[in-house]
């Protein structure tokens, strides 16, 4: 909620106008009972008609000057609303962008999309219905109490009665179905996910004739679902007769009571007419109360989704005292072990070697045998628990965290390629790179006839670079990197889906380039002609050193090496 | 159209017809208390006369309007029964009606033929059984009643009103319509609006979308501060277009309220003028009835601005109920009750003469023939779209071939359930499909296997290891994505070798899992097969080069068979397809 408070901060101006025009346009609706009360009581009574179309010139002026009260605080209401919701959008854009890899995994992908779109939404709709209606119902309902006050003391007594119970009233039964609700929402889940997974699915359910065993589960969802929503269902079903009946209760009490003040000569009957019309206002407020109360509710729980994520803290830029890049060693690690957040075993267990400058090192290795994890740890897209990995003979925490991305280039297992044109995606790897530097780095990555193909270096990419082939793809994202220049390129598995050929070609173009680099790659093919191959198994170093010496001495390198056919050589 | 829905939607609800006249006779309850209320309330006021004594003291006889007071608790128990009881069975009939249709929209997706789901996104067959089904409820039934009671409650109060006074009944009736007009001139304005922020909305949330599903990319090329000015601007562009939006519908409210203040005072206005015109006369319009005159031009208005709402959604659910009923009643895939199971199979495949295509323009598959016996190894290879997914449609009968015959052990597959078909083949997809819930339960899908037998396939499918290193071992639920793809790929195939059925199908199974694994998933493979069929989408050397038979297929043809070394020999298709896929490690070697 304090991020709420936050954002709303810039709108604050807008924040309290709006309640207030409400509240001048609720004093608009809450004089009418008493203009209606003196034309019953002065002007039927004394049969003067001038009074009476006095008394109607009153009540449509008070009805104009209270819509123009309502318009003005709707639009303020708006303009709060959505500068908020705007700000809110910002400031999580902003977090999500700050976050570390760590807590990018914990979040996904699915749930910052939801956060941003629907969770926002909810909030904006939230703002802007507390700002228009919630503050309005209150300011009316005691408001209708205090003019009643000023009508009569021991009418207005029965106000004093009737609105603590009506409160308790409304806010027992939202208490009771805000959990059930919660609860339809957790089985609305149930049958959404039996639904997804058995689309997806159809095939292997089929393959295994399980459709019958599905269609049970999703039996038993559904009616759990059902049985959920009856439950919900009944306990709001009480909202409405609890209040109709409340306030019609106050009515005949009203009456009564009005009926002796009028005997002891305290009232008239116009009066009594204004008291009445004062607790109808009340009960017409309190319904739509109850209709909008679910939208806040939900914005609530939306708030609270937003404001767990802007809780996390951003990715530190250091996390030691900055230290100098010297030395020869382009990067070591030094006993390195690492274990994901939440994962039982170590994915990396006591990694140490190094790399000069310039030297190319292949990282070969089985599914899930840490390979990604150890180039990962180089541009410290995570940190190492034990051990050091340095940089330059600098420890990574000690580098900030721009200066060391700029320095290390990685071309992740997957490419991603995003709207716009080739241009604008290369210009990633460096904003001041010129038209020499694309080229040459298009050049390299074996990317020159996907350029060529899309009509130069301003040809359209489209979203999430769909209008590409996974080998276009694999291509350009590597050229991203090279326009870059950096001084450590990695390589993650990044070559996969082009063929040997090309995959040859890149190779040999990249020994050309003054950096050192990492190759990544599940094919001995790919690294065997390394300065150095660091042969991983199950997080572990299991082989180091040339394509001869591992032959040699690495029983699992041989064995990789003769099982891709190798020895055809 | 519409009216067959509404015909449909009448067969779905008949079952709840006494919930329905249950629903009807509460409505009916609570709107004439609701109506009535206001008038004795009025009457008691009325009653709220006094005479003056000798000694100038007001004298009132509170007793006189005791009567009253039971006859309005009456109207406010009969509106409290009826709105609670209208409310409830109302929910009874929805939800169950919800449930219901769900039921049998989802049953269909076990027995839809393939094409029907092949054809189609997931999102938008889970769109129709989930949002439309949802919307179908609340829109159709829940607003149903409010129009019920809208409409009745319009009628009722024009009808006491009339009996009351019909001149001032009158006004009511012609000026309330503005306030229906207002609300409409404005919806039609803001429409425009609307639109405009769903267009800014749309350009934001797709930017938002890839940036953030490309986020990693986005941090590792320290771009963050690049993407939030995008980012920023966009943002300012849908805050002015949402101002506007909102602004201008947020305004129907307050002019509503405008206008009805209006009729408000209209009906003061004569009500006070007839109220000194009848002083004395036989039935004079008290201060009481314009009490109750003015609480009902209140009560009138208000479903007016209700019902042009559920209308909308009225026609937004019969839409919905529309395209529910067109998935429930999708033609099914022929029933096969009735023809024999599949037994005691060996393993012998025969295509003969097969063709099959998804659409009459393109063919595919022409006349193939190809026999697979008992035990072998058949390697399927060739580009992409030769139809090698399709083969694979056709032998486990996601599809049926147009042409020609499968045979099983001489027994055409079309003759014999399908269910017994697949249940002897065993298959592992290009797309590894996993279940959200624990790995006991995904490994034992299809067998009632024993706790050893479970662990057993998992350590032949080199999926033991990793499984034990799970924060729960073999009771850890899966996520959506807490896998790496090749260990799905290993769950995968650990759940056929625990079928253990007499034939194999693997689509590329293998080519998410690096080599040496899937040098010792074969073996284990290997060892599993003695005596079984198996197919496999080639992707891999070793796949071809351990193949009893090689299947070369081309534009749905197989234009080539035989050995790797056969095959090698003759320099064809397979040569050259091999060269360009497989060979990479010889030319890699440089």
């Amino acid at each position: 909620m304090k991020y709420l408070r936050k954002s709303l901060n810039a709108y604050k101006k807008e924040a309290i106008l709006s309640p207030l025009f409400k509240l001048f346009e609720a004093c608009m609706e809450l004089v009418v009972p008493l203009v209606v009360a003196h034309i019953v009581d002065v002007g039927i009574a004394q049969a003067d008609r001038g009074y009476i179309v006095h008394g109607i010139l009153v009540l449509v002026a008070f009805g104009a000057a209270g819509l123009l009260f309502a318009l003005t605080a709707q639009y303020f209401a708006a303009k709060a609303a959505v500068g908020t919701s705007a700000e809110l959008r910002r400031e999580l854009f902003t977090k999500l962008q700050a976050l570390s890899y760590e807590d990018i995994d914990l979040i996904g992908t699915p749930q910052m999309i939801t956060l941003m779109t629907s969770d926002i939404n909810q909030v904006q709709a939230g703002v802007n219905h507390t700002l228009r209606l919630l503050l309005r119902s209150p300011i009316i309902v005691f408001g209708a109490a205090v003019m009643a006050f000023t009508v009569d003391v021991y009418a207005g007594l029965v106000f004093v009665a009737l609105i603590p119970v009506l409160t308790a009233a409304i806010v027992t039964v939202m208490a009771v179905c805000t959990p059930l609700y919660r609860k339809v929402q957790e089985k609305l889940d149930g049958v959404n996910l039996s639904v997804r997974e058995n689309l997806q699915g159809v095939r292997v359910i089929r393959a295994f004739c399980r459709e019958k065993e599905e269609l049970a589960v999703f039996n038993g969802r559904n009616a759990d679902l059902r049985a959920a929503q009856k439950r919900a269902g009944r306990i709001s079903a009480v909202t409405n007769p609890i209040t109709f009946c409340l306030v019609n209760l106050a009515v005949i009490l009203l009456v009564y009571v009005g009926g002796i003040r009028i005997s002891v000569g305290a009232l008239e009957q116009g009066d009594v007419i204004a008291l009445y019309f004062y607790i109808t206002i009340i009960l017409t407020e309190l319904v739509k109360l109850a209709n909008f109360i679910y939208i806040v509710v939900k914005a609530v729980s939306s708030m609270r989704r937003i404001g767990k994520v802007l809780d996390l803290s951003d990715e530190p830029s250091l996390f030691l005292p900055p230290e100098r890049e010297e030395g020869e060693t382009a990067v070591s690690f030094e006993n390195v072990t690492f274990t994901y957040r939440g994962g039982g075993a170590p994915a990396l267990c006591d990694i140490a070697f190094s790399v000069k400058r310039g030297e190319t090192v292949g990282i070969l290795g089985g599914t899930g045998s840490g390979k990604s994890t150890l180039v990962n740890l180089i541009p410290r897209f995570y940190r190492t628990g034990v051990g050091k990995v340095r940089v330059n003979g600098a420890d990574v925490d000690a580098i900030p965290k721009d200066t060391l991305r700029n320095e290390v280039a990685v071309v992740p297992q997957k490419s991603l390629i995003f709207r716009g044109t080739i241009r604008s995606n290369l210009l990633w790897g460096n904003d001041g790179a010129t038209e020499e530097d694309l080229l040459a780095a298009v050049g390299i990555a074996q990317a020159a006839d996907v350029v060529e193909a899309k009509g130069g270096l301003d040809g359209e990419i489209a979203q999430e670079g769909k209008n590409l082939s996974g080998g276009q793809r694999q291509r350009l994202s590597i050229a991203r990197a090279l326009v870059r220049k950096p001084k450590i390129l990695i390589l993650d598995d990044s070559a996969s889906a082009l063929d040997y050929a090309t995959d040859l070609k890149l190779r040999t173009a990249l020994k050309g380039l003054d950096c050192t680099t990492f190759i990544v790659s599940q094919r001995t093919v790919s690294v065997r002609h390394a300065d150095k191959i660091v042969v991983l198994e199950e997080g572990r170093i299991a082989g180091l050193g040339t394509h001869e010496e591992l032959l040699k001495n690495c029983g699992l390198y041989r064995e990789i090496d003769a099982s891709q056919g190798g020895d055809e050589a | 159209m519409k009216r067959s829905t509404l015909a449909k939607i009448l067969k779905r609800l008949k079952p709840y017809t006494p919930w329905l006249l249950l629903t009807v006779v509460a409505a009916i309850l609570s709107v004439a208390g609701q109506i009535l209320a206001p008038y004795f309330i009025g009457k008691a006021i009325d009653g709220l006369v006094y005479t003056v004594d000798g000694a100038g003291k007001r004298v009132m006889d509170l007793h006189a309007l005791s009567r009253e007071f039971i006859v309005i608790a009456v109207c406010i128990a009969a509106t409290v029964i009826g709105q609670f009881v209208l409310s409830l069975s109302n929910n009874r009939v929805a939800y169950h009606v919800l449930a219901s249709v769900r039921r049998d929209a989802f049953a269909k997706i076990g027995t839809l033929p393939l094409r029907y789901i092949d054809d189609r996104a997931y999102g938008d067959v889970s769109s129709v059984i989930l949002a439309d089904a949802e919307q179908f409820a609340d829109g159709l039934l829940l607003g149903f009643t409010q129009l019920f009671t809208g409409l009745a409650m319009i009628l009722g109060v024009l009808a006491v009103m009339f009996v009351m006074r019909w001149e001032v009944a009158l006004v009511v009736l012609l000026v309330t319509p503005l306030s229906l007009l207002a609300a409409r001139f404005i919806a039609s304005r803001t429409y425009k609006m609307f639109k405009a922020q769903a267009d800014a909305r749309a350009e934001q949330t797709a930017f938002a979308d890839e940036m953030i599903a490309g986020l990693k990319v986005v941090k590792a090329y320290t771009r963050e501060d690049e993407n939030g000015e995008i980012f920023g601007e966009l943002n300012e562009k849908l805050r002015k277009k949402s101002l506007s939006a909102i602004f201008f519908s947020s305004t129907t409210n307050p002019v509503t309220r405008f206008v009805n203040s209006v009729v408000y005072a209209l009906v003061a206005l004569v009500g006070a003028m007839l109220a000194i015109a009848t002083v004395g006369s036989a039935a004079p319009f008290t201060a009481g009835n314009l009490t109750a005159f003015l609480s009902y031009s209140n009560q009138y208005t208000k479903p007016f601005n209700e019902i042009s709402e559920v209308i909308a959604e009225f026609q937004n659910a019969l839409a919905c109920a529309a395209r529910l009923f067109a998935l429930i009643e999708e033609p099914e895939e022929p029933s096969d009750e009735g023809l024999p199971s599949l037994e005691n199979v060996k393993g012998n495949v025969k295509a003969e003469g097969i063709s099959f295509s998804y659409s009459p323009e393109h063919p595919l598959i022409e006349n193939m023939d190809f026999t697979a016996e008992t035990g072998k190894r058949i390697a399927i290879v060739g580009p992409t779209g030769c139809g090698k997914t399709t083969l694979i449609n056709l032998l486990m009968r996601f599809y049926d071939v147009k042409g020609g015959a499968i045979y099983v052990d001489g027994t055409d597959i079309r003759t014999v359930t399908r269910r017994s078909l697949r249940e002897n083949f065993g298959m592992v997809l290009q797309e590894t499909w996993l279940q959200t819930a624990t790995v006991r339960e995904n490994l034992c899908m299809g067998s009632d296997c024993t706790e050893q037998e479970m662990i057993n396939a998992a350590i032949a499918a080199h999926a033991h290891g990793f499984i034990l290193r799970l924060p729960k071992g073999y009771d850890t639920v899966l996520g959506e994505d807490g896998l790496s793809e090749g260990q799905k790929q290993l769950l995968c195939i650990a759940r056929v070798m625990l079928c253990r059925p007499p034939m194999l199908i693997l689509d590329e199974a293998t080519s998410n899992i690096d080599t040496r694994t899937e040098k010792s998933v074969q073996d284990a493979f290997a060892k599993l097969m003695e005596g079984r069929t198996s197919f496999v989408v080639a992707h891999r050397l070793s796949t071809v080069k351990n193949a009893d038979l090689i299947l070369v297929m081309k534009a749905g043809e197989i234009v080539e068979r035989g050995t790797h070394a056969e095959l090698m020999q003759r320099r064809g298709f397979y040569y050259e397809l091999y060269s360009a896929q497989f060979a990479g490690d010889l030319r890699g070697t440089e």
